[in-house]
């Protein structure tokens, strides 16, 4: 599904160059569920870019669903995003013009798919997370759990392979963190790869496979059977703190 | 591109920024008012000054005698020209003359009829005048080619004339007393162009023989058929050599005879404006170019504001095309909107005083002098103007959305 070979990126400011990624290898299959763990710039967020075609990176192969990510036009990788992906992100980014409704509906907009036929999908997505309800109002009026829960329903309305989720709880409450959580779990359940960044040891818990970064290269990776592990050093961890 | 969400978008762009909006829309609605303005007084002085020359035939030409100025053939200077009747067949010939009419002067002449009496001017001349001097009959007839072959006794009297000597009654085929010598009243004109008509026409041929003219002529009136300057002066410089070759004076002596071209100052007036024209084109352009700066101005700002909004629709899957589609129909939306409302405002404006100005000029407009006539902006200009703004509307959408496009999306999510 995504095959990484030896990803470079690294960011020129001026006259200095910021390596950012130093040779990531991965792998992750259809129907994962990973997280992205890691201090602030280990890379985490970069790694995600380069997943979600949001970014380039300088050197190595990115294979998604067989195809090679490299260096494509705008129009290219606007069409992959549409077809193959889902964004969920830390601050939403809700247009905030639009309704939830309108919202949801905008990736079915640059499928071509006629109005009123992508607003009834849009709406069939609110109620399937609860907001049918809510569907005529703006982004505003909403709290952020429900935020994110039209941002989730706009990544789900395209069929994507794929969502990306960059700190998906970082600014919600704990209780709303864990029903958000548990929506992309359900997202999971149905076949969904959903990889999401996140610096939240209990949200990385959550999930089946934990990759942590630091410097830029993968330090560890931590799979099912670990993750009980994981999960009880994390509780020390919370212990003593 | 006829696509009802792009244009909802773009509606609710605009209904979310109304100043905004507002100032750009004014900036373009400006541009056009003024260049509407500019074009409309332009053309009403344009055509206020045409209408003026208009009132004699546009290509009329004017020659009186002179003294010679130039010696010639052993000849000294200052030596009177006189023209007798061949001189008008000598210039009939030349070729590019029209129509031609000469003229003996009378000086002031006394008309009475019954008790009311007055001093006129009285104009000898032959039919072909009525066409140099674009002369309107409202009553009878022009002298024509029988009273100048019968030496018939007719006059033909300016309405003013009329209005003194006969009041209300009829003066057609009536005899009034012109020197004592009594004249049949075949017809009543007017000048275009003047506010008097005191003058009157009386056939050449009569005039000399009762008068005692003889066969002699002060003035000869004609019009030319040529359309550029250099083929009027041309024709100018025949006639002086004819002449010249009649009287034997030097064709260059250009105090022997007087020569009035209106033509050459048609051209000439005229080329002058199109000259303005062209100024008030520029002028207006620039104003109009003005606008659209400032909307590419304006519509870069919004790129900015839009940024993570674009970001987000780019992250989502829309492809640079739509979004460059995007800030381009906002732009030339509001440039064709607002270009419209100056359009209509300074068209109508121009309409407006071209309305006052008709109502207070009343009756007399097409009798009074003018240099200000009908000051509107043809169909055409307004069409053309309008297509102009839709372009400027797309150059000053272009760039922005150029940019626009070009944001990569993870530049423009971090963007708060």
């Amino acid at each position: 599904m995504i095959k990484l070979n030896n990803i470079h990126k690294s960011y020129v400011m001026g006259n200095n160059s910021l390596h950012v990624l130093k040779g990531i290898d991965l792998h992750i299959e259809q129907g994962d569920f990973v997280s992205i763990m890691g201090s602030s710039g280990s890379g985490k967020s970069t790694l995600l870019n380069i997943l979600g075609m949001l970014d380039n990176y300088d050197n190595g192969t990115y294979h998604l669903s067989g195809n090679l990510i490299s260096n494509m036009s705008e129009t290219k990788a606007a069409k992959y995003r549409n077809d193959l992906v889902g964004f969920v992100f830390q601050s939403f980014n809700l247009i905030s013009f639009k309704n939830a409704m309108e919202n949801v509906a905008l990736p079915l907009y640059y499928k071509g798919v006629p109005r009123k036929k992508r607003n009834q999908i849009a709406l069939e997505y609110l109620e399937k997370l609860g907001l049918k309800d809510w569907a005529n109002h703006m982004p505003n009026e909403m709290s952020g759990g429900q935020k994110q829960r039209v941002a989730i329903a706009r990544a789900l309305i395209s069929n994507p392979k794929i969502i990306l989720a960059d700190e998906p709880t970082g600014a919600l409450d704990t209780a709303t963190s864990y029903e958000v959580m548990e929506i992309l779990k359900q997202v999971n359940d149905s076949g969904i790869t959903v990889i999401i960044v996140t610096h939240e040891h209990d949200i990385a818990a959550m999930t089946r496979q934990i990759i942590r970064l630091k410097d830029g290269r993968i330090h560890e990776i931590i799979r099912n059977g670990e993750l009980k592990q994981f999960q009880k050093s994390y509780m020390k961890e919370l212990e003593t703190a | 591109m006829f696509d009802i969400d792009k244009w909802q978008e773009i509606l609710a762009t605009i209904k979310k920024n109304k100043m905004r909006t507002f100032l750009t829309g004014f900036s373009v609605a400006w541009g056009i008012f003024m260049l509407m303005i500019l074009l409309g007084s332009g053309n009403g002085l344009s055509n206020g000054v045409a209408s003026n020359f208009m009132n004699d035939a546009v290509n009329a030409m004017w020659i009186w005698q002179g003294e010679t100025t130039i010696p010639y053939e052993g000849m000294k200077t200052g030596r009177p020209i006189q023209f007798h009747n061949q001189d008008q067949e000598v210039v009939q010939k030349v070729s590019g003359v029209g129509a031609s009419s000469g003229r003996y002067f009378m000086g002031n002449t006394r008309y009475s009829y019954l008790k009311e009496s007055g001093e006129y001017t009285t104009i000898t001349c032959q039919p072909e005048l009525r066409e140099v001097e674009n002369l309107i009959l409202n009553e009878g007839r022009f002298i024509n080619q029988i009273d100048i072959l019968q030496n018939r006794k007719v006059v033909v009297i300016g309405a003013d004339i009329k209005t003194a000597l006969f009041k209300d009654s009829v003066a057609l085929g009536e005899y009034v007393n012109i020197n004592m010598v009594p004249f049949k009243v075949v017809g009543i004109c007017t000048e275009p162009g003047s506010t008097r008509n005191r003058n009157a026409y009386m056939p050449l041929s009569t005039a000399q023989m009762i008068f005692n003219g003889s066969n002699r002529l002060h003035n000869l009136a004609l019009t030319i058929n040529a359309s550029t300057l250099e083929e009027s002066q041309a024709i100018e410089e025949q006639i002086r050599t004819a002449l010249g070759k009649q009287h034997k004076f030097d064709p260059k002596d250009e105090g022997a005879i007087g020569l009035y071209n209106k033509l050459e100052n048609y051209i000439q007036t005229m080329k002058i404006f199109q000259a303005i024209k062209i100024f008030i084109w520029i002028i207006g352009i620039g104003t109009l170019i003005a606008g659209i700066v400032g909307v590419s101005n304006i519509m870069l700002i919004v790129v900015k504001e839009r940024t993570k909004e674009i970001g987000i629709r780019k992250a989502i899957g829309a492809s640079p095309s739509s979004v460059i589609g995007l800030i381009l129909l906002e732009s030339i939306m509001i440039t064709t909107i607002a270009g419209y409302i100056g359009l209509v405002l300074g068209t109508g404006l121009m309409e407006m005083i071209n309305y006052f100005m008709m109502q207070s000029a009343g009756p007399a407009t097409d009798q009074s002098e003018t240099i200000f006539l009908n000051p509107t902006v043809d169909i055409n200009i307004a069409i053309y103007s309008t297509l102009l703004l839709i372009v400027a509307g797309a150059i000053a959408g272009y760039i922005p959305a150029k940019r626009a496009a070009s944001i990569k999306p993870i530049v423009a999510l971090r963007d708060e």
